[in-house]
């Protein structure tokens, strides 16, 4: 389980200066925001201090990120 | 019981609430001249919503071709449909290459042009002579013009010292009994902590309220705090009626597609396939302006031709162009139709509606920021220590239509000339700073104290939901009368829900359910401001489409709506016709 407050936190860093982001943010937290284990969470936070064009780019698969926790957090952001 | 000394006071000179666009442009000014200023923001600077312009900024630089302050002045003025102040115009039109040169020194990259100047591209409603034909104005770097304008003025400020507090929503204006303005209540996210920000000069810059609506372009933050905090305080909106909607934001999404896409061939088509704009805009066809476009397809929708199971969007087909233009000139456009619409564009047509877009209206200001009242016959009376620039304000440049890339020199210029009337008030200020009073802050405490003890409330998702529809379905695009008198009906019984809203989450640290709860409060001003206006004005003029009244009427509706929260009661006053210098801009039809 994670901490409350980690995760508020991590919500209110899910909102974006570009809609596209939103969205694909509140995606994911319908989908995964009950389940995510400690790790997900550091890995979603370090995705999340990406700058707006950066993370949409990744999202969109037209920018690729070389660590692997990280890229199995943009798996899942891809997926939904 | 007095609960004053429980909050900390926190003091500087200037407050400026927003870390947009606006708000970076006038802490510059303020933290250059020496002063203690702090910036108040949501979210981190540069994720405000600013980071998604990408069409550019206007300036009549004339760097590709011959250009000038008084044409760009005469479209803006058109634009307006003649309700934009022309004194507001006139100034911002001037100052326009001023402030994009600043810019540039501040370090932003524009494309540039071979001899080194900056490259500029034509933009809708943007003309040479007086609205003869295109002219290049809009200044650009790539697509990420409002990413690299705020990253060259949010490290212009750390230089300057601004001091930032991020991650904390201001709260409540604050005003003294003679409505002197004191400064913002406050909350830290991260501790749920409320502090009182005194200051002798508070700027709002907190932007737009797209959020409104069921369907709009903008991102999840903008939700009309300023305007909100304003409404609270006894300030009116002005001209709420005038929503920008763009033609095509995804269906369901939101999300823009640019007017690009029609210019690399796309389709708009109904449901029996039909190429319809060739029936409202016979010459420009899909390339008509933007409340044009968005006219036509709500009539289409309206008159049961649009598509889906719900007959409630229209197609944008690119399946007709070739596959390459697709993928070499649109790219970022297929990423958001695959995501967002499920289809890609090679094989599918784009599901779109008309999207609320920009917020014409606001607080209302004169051309130095300094944020204004109608009392007594008068138009121009000053709030002492109040200002406001961006799209939370009206100056008003845009009147009743905006045009494509004024709004960021809006923010440039308006951020700066807030800014520096807030140097020179401030200076002519005593030193110390004025009396809190007693009870200063009972109305944040006791809007905090409600949603905390609220019982059998109402659930925050489902109340913004409902409010969105309403604004939606009864205040769109079209405007019918019948439905205006349900939409005011109907946004009050919402507004009921939105007084007892209830939030489970009773944490103090990062708590968004909360958050959420709070900008709700704000949401639903704009919305009762917006609709009440749009019932109010029995003409149709720029955004403003009503069915009952189309045409223009400038012998009774020449003039700027205000809206007061107290008994959602109306007012209006004149628009400013008299420029600083040049001749008026006479009254004429707007056609293009
Ligand atoms: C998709 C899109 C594309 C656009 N493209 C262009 C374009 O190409 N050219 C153009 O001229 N215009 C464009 N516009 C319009 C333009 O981007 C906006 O009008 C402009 O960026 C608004 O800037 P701002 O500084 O007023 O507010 P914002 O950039 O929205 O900033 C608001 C700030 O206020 C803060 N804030 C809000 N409420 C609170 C609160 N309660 N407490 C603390 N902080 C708060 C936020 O954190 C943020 O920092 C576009 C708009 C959209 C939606």
């Amino acid at each position: 389980m994670m901490e409350a407050a980690h995760l508020g936190r991590l919500r209110w860093h899910s909102r974006r200066g570009m809609l596209e982001l939103d969205l694909v943010l509140e995606r994911f937290w319908l989908r995964h925001g009950d389940t995510l284990n400690a790790e997900q969470a550091m890995a979603l936070e370090q995705v999340l201090e990406l700058e707006e064009n950066e993370l949409w780019e990744v999202v969109c698969g037209r920018r690729s990120i070389d660590e692997p926790p990280l890229q199995r957090m943009i798996e899942l952001l891809r997926e939904v | 019981m007095n609960k004053n000394t429980n909050l900390t006071i926190r003091k500087f000179d200037a407050i400026i609430v927003g870390a947009g666009g606006a708000g970076l442009r006038a802490a510059i000014q303020l933290s250059e001249s020496g002063l203690k200023t702090a910036v108040i923001s949501k979210v981190f600077p540069t994720r405000s919503h600013t980071v998604a312009a990408q069409g550019g900024v206007a300036a009549s630089l004339g760097n590709s071709e011959e250009d000038s302050w008084q044409w760009h002045m005469y479209d803006t003025v058109k634009g307006s449909d003649w309700l934009g102040d022309q004194d507001a115009i006139e100034f911002m039109c001037r100052k326009a290459n001023e402030v994009v040169v600043e810019l540039e020194h501040y370090g932003m990259p524009f494309d540039r042009l071979d001899n080194g100047k900056i490259y500029q591209r034509p933009f809708g409603g943007h003309m040479s002579n007086f609205g003869e034909k295109p002219v290049r104005r809009a200044c650009a770097a790539a697509d990420r013009t409002g990413h690299a304008m705020l990253h060259a003025m949010y490290q212009r400020n750390v230089k300057a010292n601004t001091q930032f507090f991020v991650e904390w929503m201001a709260l409540d204006l604050v005003r003294d009994g003679e409505g002197q303005v004191l400064g913002v209540t406050a909350m830290e996210m991260e501790t749920g902590e409320v502090v009182m920000f005194q200051a002798k000069a508070t700027l709002f810059a907190t932007g737009g309220a797209g959020r409104i609506y069921y369907s709009s372009t903008n991102a999840f933050i903008n939700t009309g705090d300023g305007l909100g905090m304003a409404a609270r305080a006894g300030i009116p909106l002005e001209d709420m009626e005038f929503w920008q909607f763009h033609p095509t934001g995804v269906a369901g999404a939101g999300v823009l597609i640019t007017e690009g896409v029609r210019g690399e061939g796309g389709i708009l088509r109904n449901s029996a396939g039909e190429r319809f704009m060739e029936r409202y805009a016979p010459n420009a066809k899909d390339l008509a302006s933007r409340d044009v476009v968005s006219r036509a397809m709500a009539t289409e929708i309206k008159e049961g031709r649009g598509c889906g199971p719900n007959k409630d969007y229209l197609l944008l087909d690119l399946t007709h162009l070739d596959p390459k233009t697709i993928m070499q000139r649109l790219p970022g456009i297929r990423d958001i139709s695959i995501q967002f619409a499920g289809s890609d564009p090679i094989k599918e047509p784009i599901p779109v509606v008309p999207t609320a877009h920009y917020m014409m209206g606001g607080i209302p200001t004169n051309y130095h920021g300094q944020v204004v009242l109608s009392m007594d016959g008068r138009h121009d009376v000053v709030v002492p220590g109040f200002y406001a620039a961006g799209e939370c304000a009206c100056a008003s440049v845009h009147g009743a239509n905006r045009l494509g890339t004024n709004s960021l020199l809006d923010l440039l210029v308006f951020g700066k000339s807030a800014g520096e009337a807030m140097v020179e008030d401030i200076k002519a200020m005593p030193t110390a700073h004025r009396e809190l009073a007693q009870g200063a802050f009972d109305k944040t405490l006791a809007r905090l104290s409600r949603l905390e003890s609220q019982k059998s409330g109402a659930n925050v998702h489902e109340v913004g939901l409902a409010m969105r529809r309403v604004m939606q379905d009864h205040c769109g695009v079209f405007r019918f009368p019948d439905m205006l008198a349900q939409g005011v009906a109907r946004i009050i019984e919402v507004e009921q829900q939105v007084r007892v809203t209830e939030v489970k989450d009773k944490s103090q640290v990062f708590n968004t359910a909360r958050l959420e709860a709070l900008e709700l409060d704000n949401l639903i001003e704009v919305a009762k401001a917006t609709m009440v206006s749009a019932e109010a004005r029995r003409e149709s003029r720029g955004a403003q489409a009503r069915e009952d009244y189309p045409g223009r009427d400038d012998a009774n509706w020449l003039k700027h709506t205000l809206w007061y929260r107290d008994g959602s009661r109306l007012d209006y006053k004149p628009v400013q016709m008299k420029p600083l210098s040049v001749d008026s801009i006479e009254l004429k039809t707007r056609v293009y």
